[in-house]
C-alpha cells in the first residue's frame, strides 16, 4: 500500500513540477501574433496591389492563414503560389484567373508633360512611390514603384503608362536548358536521318 | 630566404580539375599584332563590375588620347579614357559583349587617326605619397582586374589591408585552352610586369609575392626568371602543373599556399591577395608612364582564322575589325566565342567591342567546337564530382537546379561553384550542368533582390499606413473633442433643461403661503445657481469660451432672479399685518387657485410626457404613430398652458383686485412671477428644441428645418416674454414708492397680462401652422389636414389673438389718454410701452403675413391647383393680416399724431424725444413694410400675367382660371390699396416731424 502511495506522490510531485516549467515556458517564451501569417506575408510579392480582393499583402496572408485559397495573387505568380503551396502543405493550384494574370515586371512612368499635377496618383499610391505637389508636375521612382496599377484608374489625364521593365546586360538571367526531353529524340543517328527523309 | 636562387615556391594540389586539350600553339606562331584603328571604337560604360561609369563628354566633344571620357558612379566603379584620339560620335545603346546579348550604353568614339596623346601625368613619387593616393590614382586610371571578373583594382586592394597578407599571388597561370594573352604579355612585358609586381607590392606588403604559372609557359618562365634574377627580385616563381582549373583564383591560391578561401569568405580573409598579370602591368604602365587603361592583350584564336595571334587591342575594338585583322574565314566559323572554350559565352553578333576583361576571341569552326550533344538522363556515374575543383556534389545540385529546389541548392554551396565547366567537360551524358547552375545563380540572385525590393515596399507601405492611421487617430480625436465639447454643451443643456422647469413643479403647489413658496423657489434658485457655477468652473476648465458666455448669462440671470426672490421675501414680513385682510379677501380665490394648481400639475406632466416621446422620435424618426401622439400631447399642453394662464389670470385679477388697496406690490410680485416662470418655461423649450435639432442634425433627420423653425418660434417666445420680464422689473421699483399711482400700476399689469395672452395666442397659432406643415410634409391630403383639428384650432387661435390684439389696441389708447391726465410723469412712459408694443404688433402681423405668404408659396411649390391654394385658409389669412398690418399702422399713426399737440407744452420736450424714439423705428419699420408690400403688387401681377399665360394656353379651364384672376386682382387691388397708405402714412409721419 505505502508503495502505491509512494508512486502517486512522486507522479503527482513530478506533475506539478513539469506543470509549472510548462507554465513558466508558456509565458517566457510566448508569441506574439500568429507566426505563419508573417511566413506567408514573407513569400507575397508586397506589391500592395489589391488584386487578391484584400486592401494589401498582409492582409492577404491572415486571409491565407485562416483558408483561403493561395491562388490568387497575380503579382506572385506561380513562383509565389509554388512556396506557399510547399509552406502551408498544400497543393499547388494554377493561378486564379479572376483575380488577374500574370504580367511581366512593370512600372508606372507618368508622362510629365501631361499631368496636370491632381496629386490623385500620389494618393493612390500604396507605397508613396509617387513625387509630387498640388498642380506641380508628378512622377514615379521607378526603383520604388511595385507595379501595382492602382495610380493608373485615379488619373483624371490617363497620363500614367505602365511600362515593362526591360532585362537589361545587369538584371539579365541565364535560361533554365531545356532538359532531356527536348532533345532526347535525336540521340541516334538513323533516327535524325530517318527524321529528315520524312 | 635565399632570394634569387630558390625562386621557386612550394606548389600544393587541389581536388579535382581537367585535361583538356590546350591548343595554345596556334595563337603563338606569330608575334604580337598591332592591328590599325578601326573606323569607330565602342566603348560599354559598364566594362567592369559595379556601378556603370558616367559619361563625362557629351556627343561631338574632341578628345585626345588617354583622356578621361567617363568617371566613376560610386565606390564600386570605374574610370574610362578615350583609347586614341577622336572625335565622340554618339552616346548610345549597343550590343555589348555579354552572355545575354543585350544591349547597353556606351560611348562611341570616331578616331582621328592621329593618335594625339593627352598630357601624360605619371605618378613617379608612388613611394612617396600616401598609399591611399596611389589607390585613388590607379582608380582615375581606370585600371581593373584583367583576368575576367573585371573586379575595381583599388577596391580590391583596399580590401586586402583588412589581414596582414601573408602572400601575394600574381596570377599567369591561364589555364584555359586555347588563350595566351597573358603568355605573351609575360615574354613582351616582362620587366614592366615585374615592375607592376613591385608597385603594388609597395601597397599592399605582403610576407610573400609568388607568381603562379603553369608549366606550359617555359618561355614565359624564362623571360620572367630572368628579369627576376636580374633585378635581384625576392619575387617568387611558382611553376605548377598544367591542369584546368589552376587559374581560378581560388584554386591558384590553394595550389601555392595550400589553404582554401573558406566558403563565402574572398582570398583577403585568409590574408591572400590575387592579382592577374595585365592588372600588374597596367599599374605599372599608370604609375610610372602615365597611361591609363585603354588596351590589352587579347587572344585571336580558332579554326577559322587564318592567321591566329595575340594583339595589343584598343579598348572598344569590334571583334569584327579583330576577325578581319586575323583574317577569318566567315565560312568555317561556326561559333565566335568571347573567353575560352570552357568559361567563354556565345556571341551573337561580331559587332560587339573589345572590353578590358576581354582576354581572348574564339572564332571556332564546326568540327573544332561542335554544337553540345543532346542532354540525356544522369547515370549517376560521379565523375562530376571527382571533377569538381570547388569539391562540390555536381550531382546533387543538378537534382535540387532542375527541380527548382534553389534552398536546398543553396544549402550544398551552389554559390562556391566558379562555373569552370569541368563537370560538364566530364559529364558522360553530355548534361550542360554548369548551364543549369548558371540558371540556378541567377533564379537565387533574382529572388534576394525580390526580396530586397519586396521588403522595401513592405516598409514603405507600412510607413505610409502608419502614417495614415496616425493621421486618422489625429482627425479622430480632433473630431471626439468636438464632439466632446459640443455633448458637453448639450449635458449642460440637459442639466439645465430640467433645473429650469423645476421652479415650475415647484411653483406648481402655489399655496396661500407665499412665504415658504419663495423660500422654496430661492433654495431651487441657489442650488440651481450653484450648478451652474459648478459648470462655468469646469467651462472655465475646458476654456469652452461659448459655454463659458452662455453660462455666465445664466449664472447673472439666476442671480438677479435670487435677489429678487430674496426682496420679495424681505418684504413678506411687513405684509404679514395685512395678510388676514388679504386671507379673507383670497377666500374666494382659493378654489381658483387650487384648480391653478392642477392645471399647472396637468402641463408639467404634458410636457414630461412630451419631451420623453420626442427623445423616442428622435432616435426613431420614421415613427408615424409617436409623431401622431406627440401632436396629441403638444395640443394637450397647449390646452393645459391655455387653462393654466386663464386660471393663472383670473387668479391675477381676483388677487391684484384683492390686493390692490392694500398692497399693489403683491400682485405686482405674482405678475412677475408667473412672467418668469413662463420665460423659464420659454427658455427650456428653447433648449429643448435645440437640443432635438442637434441630434437632428447628427442623424441627419428630414425634420431638421420642423426642429429649426420649431427653435425660432421658441426664441421668440422667450425673448418676448423676457422683454415682457424687464418691463415690470423695470417699473416695479418705481411702483414701490409711487403708492399714489396704482392706476398706472394696474393698467401696466393689464398691458403686461394682454401682452402674455397674446404671446400664448400667437404661440398657439404658431404650433397649429406649424402641425398643418408638419402633416402637409409628411404628404397629408389637404382633406385629411382639413379633417384633423389643426385647421380649426389655427382660426380659433388667430381669432383669439385678433381679439386680443383689438383689446389691447383699444385700451393703450384709452389709458394712455387717462394717465396723461393723472400722471404726466407716467405718460411717457407708457407712451414708450404703447409705441413698443404696437411695434411688436407690427411685427407681428408682418410675419403672420409672411408666413401666409410662404405657405401659399409651398402650396403653389407643391403644385398644388390654384383652386385648392384658393380653398385653403391661406390667401384669407393673408388679407386677413394685411388688413391687420393696415389697422394697426393707422393706428399708430394716430397715437403718433395725437400726443403731441394733448400734451403740455411743458413735456413736450421730453415727450419729442421720447415720440422721435419711438417713431424712427416705426418710420423704418414702415420703409419696410412698404417695400415689402411692393414685392406683394409685383407678385400678385406677375401672377395675375401667369394666370392669363395660362388661360391662353388651357381655354377648357377658363372659368376657373378666371377666377383664380379675379382673386388675385383683388389681391393685387388690396396690396395696392396697403401700399398706397403705407406710403400716405409714411409721408404723415415725415410731415409730422
Amino acid at each position: 500500500m505505502f508503495t502505491v502511495l509512494l508512486a502517486i506522490g512522486i507522479l503527482v510531485l513530478l506533475s506539478l513540477i513539469f506543470g509549472a516549467i510548462l507554465g513558466y515556458a508558456n509565458v517566457r517564451f510566448h508569441v506574439e501574433g500568429d507566426p505563419i501569417v508573417d511566413q506567408i506575408d514573407a513569400l507575397l510579392p508586397q506589391t500592395q496591389c489589391g488584386q487578391c480582393g484584400h486592401p494589401g499583402c498582409r492582409p492577404y496572408a491572415e486571409a491565407i492563414a485562416n483558408g483561403e485559397a493561395i491562388n490568387h495573387c497575380p503579382p506572385g505568380g506561380q513562383v509565389t503560389i509554388q512556396a506557399l503551396a510547399d509552406l502551408l502543405d498544400v497543393e499547388a493550384v494554377p493561378l486564379d484567373g479572376d483575380h488577374g494574370t500574370e504580367n511581366a515586371k512593370r512600372v508606372a512612368v507618368i508622362r510629365e508633360d501631361e499631368c496636370i499635377g491632381c496629386t490623385k496618383c500620389i494618393q493612390a499610391c500604396p507605397v508613396d512611390a509617387i513625387l509630387g505637389a498640388a498642380k506641380q508636375m508628378h512622377t514615379v521612382i521607378a526603383d520604388e514603384c511595385t507595379g501595382c496599377d492602382l495610380c493608373v484608374e485615379p488619373c483624371p489625364v490617363d497620363c500614367i503608362d505602365m511600362v515593362e521593365v526591360g532585362v537589361t546586360a545587369k538584371t539579365w538571367s541565364w535560361d533554365k536548358p531545356q532538359g532531356i526531353a527536348a532533345t532526347s529524340l535525336n540521340i541516334i543517328a538513323t533516327d535524325r536521318q530517318a527524321e529528315v527523309t520524312h | 630566404m635565399q632570394v634569387g636562387k630558390q625562386q621557386t615556391a612550394n606548389v600544393f594540389s587541389f581536388h579535382g580539375g581537367i585535361h583538356p586539350p590546350e591548343n595554345k600553339a596556334q595563337s603563338l606562331q606569330l608575334p604580337l599584332g598591332r592591328p590599325s584603328l578601326p573606323n569607330e571604337l565602342i566603348l560599354p560604360l559598364g566594362q567592369h563590375i559595379g556601378q556603370s561609369s558616367r559619361p563625362l563628354v557629351k556627343v561631338g566633344d574632341k578628345v585626345l588620347k588617354g583622356e578621361t571620357i567617363a568617371i566613376n558612379n560610386g565606390f564600386l566603379s570605374s574610370f574610362l579614357h578615350a583609347p586614341t584620339s577622336g572625335t565622340i560620335a554618339a552616346i548610345e545603346e549597343r550590343l555589348i559583349a555579354h552572355p545575354s546579348g543585350l544591349s547597353d550604353l556606351c560611348i562611341i568614339l570616331s578616331p582621328d587617326g592621329n593618335e594625339t596623346w593627352t598630357t601624360l601625368e605619371p605618378l613617379n613619387n608612388w613611394q612617396d605619397i600616401s598609399k591611399t593616393d596611389v589607390l585613388a590614382y590607379l582608380s582615375e586610371m581606370g585600371i581593373i582586374g584583367m583576368g575576367g571578373a573585371g573586379f575595381p583594382t583599388q577596391v580590391k586592394l583596399q580590401g586586402a589591408h583588412k589581414n596582414p597578407l601573408t602572400h601575394f599571388i600574381i596570377n599567369a597561370a591561364e589555364c584555359e585552352p586555347y588563350i595566351t594573352a597573358d603568355d605573351m604579355l609575360i615574354r613582351e612585358k616582362t620587366l614592366e610586369l615585374v615592375l607592376g609586381i613591385e608597385i603594388l607590392q609597395h601597397l599592399v606588403e605582403a610576407d610573400n609575392i609568388v607568381i603562379g604559372i603553369e608549366d606550359n609557359k617555359p618561355t614565359a618562365i624564362a623571360a620572367l626568371k630572368s628579369v627576376l634574377t636580374e633585378r635581384n627580385s625576392k619575387i617568387q616563381i611558382a611553376v605548377v602543373p598544367t591542369k584546368y582549373p589552376s587559374g581560378g583564383e581560388k584554386q591558384l591560391i590553394q595550389l601555392l599556399t595550400g589553404k582554401e578561401v573558406p566558403s563565402g569568405q574572398y582570398p583577403a580573409d585568409i590574408g591572400v591577395l590575387c592579382q592577374n598579370v595585365g592588372t600588374c602591368v597596367a599599374v605599372h604602365d599608370a604609375v610610372t608612364l602615365g597611361k591609363p587603361l585603354i588596351s590589352r592583350f587579347t587572344t585571336l584564336t580558332g579554326d577559322a582564322l587564318k592567321n591566329p595571334q595575340n594583339v595589343e587591342v584598343l579598348l572598344g575594338t569590334p571583334v569584327a575589325h579583330l576577325l578581319e585583322y586575323a583574317d577569318s574565314e566567315p565560312k568555317k566559323l561556326s561559333r565566335l566565342i568571347m573567353g575560352g572554350p570552357m568559361m567563354g559565352y556565345t556571341l551573337d553578333s561580331a559587332v560587339v567591342p573589345i572590353v578590358k576583361t576581354s582576354n581572348c576571341i574564339l572564332a571556332a569552326s564546326k568540327k573544332e567546337l561542335p554544337p553540345p550533344a543532346p542532354e540525356q538522363a544522369c547515370i549517376r556515374c560521379g565523375m562530376c564530382e571527382q571533377a569538381c575543383p570547388a569539391s562540390l556534389l555536381p550531382q546533387q545540385l543538378l537534382w535540387f537546379s532542375k527541380s527548382q529546389e534553389f534552398e536546398k541548392a543553396e544549402h550544398h554551396n551552389l554559390f562556391d561553384c566558379i562555373e569552370c565547366g569541368a563537370c560538364s567537360y566530364v559529364c558522360p551524358s553530355s548534361i550542360p550542368l554548369v548551364q543549369y547552375y548558371r540558371h540556378s545563380k541567377s533564379s537565387i540572385r533574382e529572388a534576394r533582390e525580390a526580396n530586397v525590393k519586396s521588403d522595401l515596399a513592405k516598409q514603405r507601405f507600412e510607413a505610409r499606413k502608419a502614417r495614415q492611421d496616425a493621421e486618422a487617430a489625429e482627425k479622430e480625436a480632433k473630431r471626439l473633442a468636438r464632439q466632446k465639447a459640443t455633448s458637453d454643451k448639450a449635458t449642460d443643456k440637459k442639466k439645465a433643461a430640467p433645473a429650469k422647469p423645476a421652479p415650475t413643479a415647484a411653483a406648481a403647489p402655489v399655496t396661500s403661503d407665499e412665504s415658504k413658496k419663495l423660500k422654496v423657489d430661492i433654495a431651487i434658485g441657489k442650488s440651481k445657481l450653484k450648478k451652474l457655477q459648478k459648470q462655468l468652473l469646469e467651462a472655465q476648465e475646458n476654456e469652452h469660451v461659448e459655454e463659458i458666455n452662455s453660462l455666465q448669462l445664466q449664472v447673472t440671470d439666476q442671480e438677479k432672479t435670487i435677489a429678487s426672490l430674496e426682496e420679495q421675501l424681505a418684504q413678506i414680513p411687513s405684509a404679514a399685518p395685512a395678510a388676514p385682510v388679504a386671507n379673507t379677501a383670497k377666500a374666494s380665490p382659493a378654489p381658483v387657485s387650487d384648480e391653478l394648481k392642477k392645471a399647472k400639475v396637468d402641463v408639467a406632466l404634458i410636457g414630461v410626457k412630451l419631451k420623453k416621446l420626442q427623445k423616442q422620435l428622435i432616435e426613431t424618426p420614421d415613427d408615424q404613430e409617436l409623431k401622431d401622439k406627440i401632436s396629441a400631447f403638444e395640443t394637450d399642453l397647449k390646452a393645459a398652458q391655455d387653462t393654466v394662464s386663464k386660471l393663472s389670470e383670473n387668479t391675477q385679477a381676483s388677487t391684484s383686485t384683492s390686493t390692490a388697496a392694500a398692497e399693489p406690490k403683491a400682485s405686482i410680485s405674482d405678475e412677475l412671477k408667473k412672467l418668469k416662470i413662463d420665460a423659464a418655461i420659454a427658455k427650456a423649450a428653447v433648449k429643448k428644441v435645440e437640443k432635438a435639432l442637434k441630434k437632428a442634425e447628427e442623424i441627419n433627420a428630414p425634420e431638421i428645418d420642423a426642429i429649426r423653425q420649431q427653435l425660432k418660434e421658441a426664441q421668440q417666445r422667450a425673448d418676448e416674454l423676457e422683454k415682457a420680464l424687464a418691463n415690470p422689473e423695470a417699473t416695479a421699483p418705481k411702483a414701490v414708492p409711487a403708492q399714489a399711482k396704482p392706476a398706472t400700476n394696474l393698467d401696466a399689469d393689464a398691458i403686461k397680462k394682454r401682452k402674455i395672452d397674446l404671446a400664448i395666442a400667437k404661440a398657439g397659432v404658431k404650433k397649429a401652422e406649424k402641425n398643418i406643415q408638419l402633416l402637409k410634409e409628411q404628404g397629408k391630403d389637404e382633406a385629411e389636414i382639413n379633417a384633423s383639428e389643426w385647421p380649426s384650432k389655427l382660426k380659433e387661435a388667430q381669432d383669439k389673438l385678433a381679439a386680443l390684439e383689438k383689446d389691447q389696441a383699444a385700451e393703450t389708447s384709452t389709458p394712455s389718454v387717462a394717465k396723461e391726465a393723472s400722471a404726466p410723469a407716467a405718460t411717457t412712459n407708457i407712451d414708450a410701452d404703447a409705441a413698443k408694443k404696437r411695434k411688436i404688433d407690427l411685427a407681428i402681423a408682418k410675419a403672420g403675413i409672411k408666413k401666409a405668404e410662404k405657405n401659399i408659396q409651398l402650396l403653389k411649390d407643391q403644385s398644388k391647383d390654384e383652386s385648392e391654394i384658393e380653398a385653403s385658409e391661406w390667401p384669407k389669412k393673408l388679407i386677413e393680416a394685411q388688413q391687420k398690418l393696415a389697422a394697426l399702422e393707422a393706428n399708430e399713426s394716430a397715437p403718433a399724431a395725437t400726443p403731441t399737440p394733448a400734451s403740455s407744452p411743458a413735456e413736450k420736450t421730453a415727450n419729442s424725444t421720447a415720440d422721435s424714439e419711438a417713431k424712427v423705428e416705426p418710420e423704418m419699420d414702415l420703409a419696410t413694410q412698404i417695400k415689402k408690400e411692393k414685392i406683394a403688387v409685383a407678385l400678385a401681377k406677375a401672377q395675375i400675367n401667369k394666370l392669363n399665360k395660362r388661360l391662353e394656353n388651357s381655354p377648357e379651364d377658363a372659368n376657373s382660371i378666371r377666377q383664380e384672376i379675379g382673386a388675385a386682382e383683388k389681391r393685387l387691388q388690396s396690396a395696392e390699396t396697403l401700399l398706397e397708405k403705407l406710403i400716405h402714412s409714411q409721408t404723415n409721419m415725415q410731415e409730422n416731424r
